[in-house]
């Protein structure tokens, strides 16, 4: 399944060119991706190479140097406020730690899209929330706070109150990361089940390699700002090339440097002469 | 010795810089504020909720001082008017302290540091917990929902524990005055009535704390929205926004009483 034919393949997402800097701190340099409707794409690299940075542009919270996100035909970076927020009525985003709102029940918290962006009776938006936290297998945790819920349970309500609203889009920003095994296969099924269940699109950012793999139907790999493989989990994991090898295989040197950008070590210990 | 020199002048300039900056940024904050106010007012009970938040959980620290300050006024002003034989003006006496100046000027500072502290670390810690980034996605804008409902909240309450405090006030130094020194019931209650001019004493001190609670909130609002999302950047902001509202609140106020004091006598 390769995208590299876009007139043939319906894209919610299309990304062009994109560059992107904080300040004079290049993140990204020119990607290119599309990711189609109805699949689960994962976006995967190391720490600091620019995925969350990417799930950001494609939510509109940051604006391009260069390039454009197009989500469902629109440019992202071009809408006015009021465009941006009828975009984002049909996206969901699941934040890393939850994000969830502290001084509300888990109920509320699901309630709340709902609440304030549907003028729906007080009974309705009860049975879509019970509905959603069903869908997480939480409907019993409904009266907790989130003080009250483990990592993976506050992940999971975060889930549901990222689906509430039937999103079309949903984007989750590393959903995997600090979940015991368990909590870890039953997110990653989530994943997979809301999104077919919902006929929606998702982008996942992720570092984990195990549970992605399972129920992803396409992965870009960035490294260093830039998209450098792209495939199926299955030729990923076979790709002789050494980057991809090396990030799939988990190894802790190759062209990824073990090291941070520095001067030469002997330089830094005065270890050389004439310098000091 | 010239470097060091021109450090420090370099270190003025940016500090310079920066706190206009700071002010330009802050006023920015302040029109947006009132821009996304429709909500606080449509949907009033967020606003009530915050009324409760800041004003009614400070009514306990607002009244307990209020009565202290009182006391401490009878005491003090009964001391002096006695060398003047005047102790009949007592009630005058406080009554006009704690309302044209006392009220409003301790009240706020009272509300900055129980209030604008809190509003400042809830915004804050929201913030850094990305709570208000989901907001933002959930095309809910954070400040429509949370600033601005805190804003009014305090506005609001300000004027009302100011006169609480007043009031307090006056009954303390009722209890010390009248009640424990012994000066004269009906001198002390109908004397004041007849000084405190309605337009001038009591209208004036609301307008002060009306005022103070715009910068008291903004102030609160614009540090915990503007704070870095760390545990050290809520803290140092927490304690800006006590810093910074005092102070605003004493200038405020020399301001405001320069303008007023024509109509006084």
């Amino acid at each position: 399944m390769r995208l590299a034919h876009p007139s043939t393949v319906d894209n919610l997402v299309e990304i062009g060119d994109l560059h992107f800097a904080y300040g004079p701190r290049t993140i990204l340099k020119g990607i290119n991706l599309r990711i189609p409707r109805g699949k689960v794409v994962a976006i995967m690299g190391g720490s600091g190479s620019g995925k969350t940075t990417l799930l950001r542009l494609i939510g509109g919270q940051l604006k391009p140097t260069q390039g454009s996100v197009k989500v469902d035909g629109e440019v992202v970076h071009e809408l006015d406020h009021n465009g941006l927020y009828r975009m984002r009525r049909k996206m969901g985003m699941l934040f890393q730690f939850g994000a969830l709102f502290t001084d509300i029940s888990v109920f509320d918290n699901v309630a709340f899209p709902l609440r304030e962006q549907t003028d729906l009776p007080k009974s309705v938006i009860r049975d879509l929330v019970l509905m959603k936290l069903h869908a997480v297998g939480l409907r019993g945790a409904s009266n907790l706070f989130p003080n009250e819920l483990s990592g993976g349970m506050a992940r999971r309500v975060a889930l549901a109150r990222a689906v509430a609203l039937d999103p079309a889009l949903v984007l989750y920003d590393e959903p995997f990361t600090g979940l015991d095994p368990i909590s870890l296969g039953v997110i990653g099924n989530l994943i997979r089940s809301l999104n077919d269940a919902l006929g929606a699109t998702s982008v996942v950012v992720t570092h984990d390699i195990q549970e992605s793999v399972k129920i992803i139907d396409y992965i870009y790999l960035t490294a260093n700002g830039a998209i450098v493989a792209e495939g199926t989990p299955q030729e990923m994991l076979a790709s002789s090339d050494p980057l991809v090898h090396q990030f799939f295989h988990g190894e802790p040197d190759g062209p990824s440097p073990f090291h941070y950008q520095s001067r030469p070590y002997a330089d830094d210990l005065g270890l050389r002469s004439g310098h000091g | 010795m010239v470097d060091g020199l021109l450090r420090a002048v370099r270190l003025v300039g940016a500090m310079t810089i920066d706190g206009v900056w700071r002010i330009g940024v802050g006023s920015r904050f302040l029109a947006l504020i009132l821009l996304h106010s429709g909500l606080s007012f449509r949907r009033f009970g967020l606003t009530i909720r915050k009324i409760f938040f800041s004003g009614v959980l400070s009514v306990i620290i607002i009244a307990v001082s209020g009565l202290f300050v009182g006391m401490v006024l009878a005491l003090q002003g009964f001391q002096t008017l006695q060398t003047y034989g005047s102790t009949e003006k007592l009630g005058v006496l406080v009554a006009l302290s704690l309302l044209r100046e006392l009220g409003p000027v301790v009240s706020a500072l009272l509300f900055a540091s129980r209030a604008g502290s809190a509003i400042t670390a809830e915004i804050g810690l929201m913030k850094a917990t990305e709570q208000l980034t989901a907001m933002d996605m959930m095309a809910v804008n954070p400040v429509a929902r949370v600033v601005a409902p805190h804003f009014w909240g305090g506005v609001i309450s300000m004027p009302l524990l100011a006169t609480i405090f007043s009031a307090v006030g006056i009954f303390g130094a009722y209890l010390v005055g009248v009640v424990l020194i012994g000066v004269d019931d009906g001198a002390f209650w109908s004397q004041m009535q007849e000084a405190v001019d309605f337009r001038y004493d009591i209208v004036n001190g609301l307008i002060k704390s009306f005022v103070f609670g715009i910068a008291v909130t903004a102030i609160a609002t614009f540090e915990g929205f503007d704070a870095k999302p760390t545990a050290e950047g809520v803290s140092g902001a927490t304690a800006r926004t006590v810093v910074t509202s005092s102070l605003v609140i004493l200038a405020l106020d020399l301001v405001l009483t320069a303008f007023m004091i024509k109509g006084w006598n």
